[in-house]
């Protein structure tokens, strides 16, 4: 007998890009709590996700969960010079904002607002999309996040003098090139073993 | 540490070069992303994936992004795998059928709509699905919906993937691996063009 996919409970989809705290619900089963073994407690790293449908759904491959977990936080939370949070941050809601990941867009649109406290762009970035004007530093981010997130990819040396003219060393240009590689990543997973529901 | 890392390989980032000293301010996402190429490469245990399984996804995926040194990497995986010559012969002709540009796709309906975009919707040729096998003929669908239009992501895939005989498990280690290359294909790219602008 093959498995089945879930049927999620009743609930309202966002249709707007949004700040808002949103729940994700799987379309496949998660691993219960009750069968998280040792091995899967320490894939998902932090206590608050046996709570998170979305990681113990990833949990059944505990191995890549913990590698991917590891590689994320290390990407967007190593405070050691490069690129400030909040514009890892923004690569992070750009590259979300043209895949079209409405739960990855609304957390990390948080973050790159609250880092920044440039609410007004953040704002404007998940109502106009990737083409708007959010100031020359930030708009070079951005483009260069859509460049890496197109397939064939179009990231070119266009880009990387831009980030230059903007101020960006090469470490801060290697943030934002593993920023939007990773949400490229993050997007897929996301997008295609749940769905988003607005909160309540 | 792994003793080579795949993505250093691929840029051709030098011990002691400048690439080098900036990929080692970030030890833990060098480390992982090499650990994550393992895990779903060459994994202790395979689970219910068998290897070759995953060098024809992994050929397939990076193929489909035109990414030319980083295919013959995954291809020699495949080769290394014992695949067959029908099999090399049906990757490359689904990479050849397959192949086009994104992100595209439809978001639920309301005012996100109006920035619907249309594309090719893969479905695998019935002269490649033999030699393919019913299995990969749905991991090469649902790995080319999330390459190019991973908003238009849906349960039918899946129960597609769950119909031919993949386990929920799989899915996710399948759907990893699709993930994870659209990054690693990323930061190769990405790298390779910061060294070139030096």
């Amino acid at each position: 007998m093959p498995e089945t996919t879930l049927t999620p409970p009743a609930h309202t989809v966002p249709t707007v890009f949004t700040r808002a705290q949103l729940d994700w619900l799987p379309w496949i089963e998660p691993l219960a709590i009750e069968e998280l073994t040792d091995r899967h407690r320490t894939a998902l790293m932090e206590v608050a996700r046996i709570k998170s449908p979305y990681f113990r759904l990833l949990a059944r491959d505990p191995d890549a969960l913990e590698a991917r977990t590891r590689t994320d936080k290390d990407i967007f939370y190593n405070t050691d010079a490069g690129l400030p949070r909040a514009e890892r941050e923004l690569a992070a809601a750009a590259t979300s904002r043209l895949n079209g990941c409405i739960y990855c867009a609304s957390v990390h649109a948080r973050f790159s607002a609250t880092y920044s406290k440039r609410v007004d762009d953040v704002e404007k970035l998940l109502a106009e999309g990737v083409g708007a004007d959010l100031g020359e530093r930030w708009n070079a981010v951005v483009a260069a996040s859509v460049a890496l997130t197109s397939t064939p990819i179009a990231f070119g040396p266009e880009h990387v003098a831009r980030l230059r003219a903007s101020g960006l060393d090469d470490l801060a240009i290697s943030d934002v090139i593993q920023g939007a590689a990773f949400f490229n990543w993050a997007n897929r997973l996301m997008l295609s073993l749940g769905e988003p529901a607005l909160e309540g | 540490m792994p003793e080579t890392d795949t993505i250093d390989m691929l840029v051709g980032i030098t011990p002691g070069s400048a690439l080098d000293a900036i990929r080692a301010r970030r030890p833990e996402a060098r480390k992982h992303a090499e650990v994550s190429y393992r895990v779903l490469f060459a994994p202790e245990a395979l689970a219910g994936v068998s290897a070759q399984e995953r060098f024809a996804l992994g050929s397939f995926v990076v193929e489909l992004h035109g990414e030319v040194q980083t295919g013959a990497f995954y291809l020699a995986g495949l080769v290394a795998s014992g695949a067959s010559d029908a099999l090399l012969a049906a990757v490359a002709a689904a990479v050849g059928e397959a192949t086009t540009t994104g992100p595209f796709g439809s978001y639920p309906e309301g005012p996100l709509s109006a920035e619907n975009t249309e594309g090719i919707i893969y479905s695998v040729s019935a002269e490649l699905r033999a030699a393919l096998g019913p299995r990969l003929t749905t991991a090469f669908e649902h790995a080319h919906m999330l390459v190019f239009h991973p908003r238009d992501a849906a349960p039918e895939s899946l129960q597609a993937m769950l119909d031919a005989g993949w386990s929920t498990t799989d899915i996710v280690t399948l759907s990893q691996i699709t993930a994870f290359l659209s990054f690693q294909i990323r930061v190769v790219s990405g790298l390779r063009t910061l060294a070139a602008s030096a």
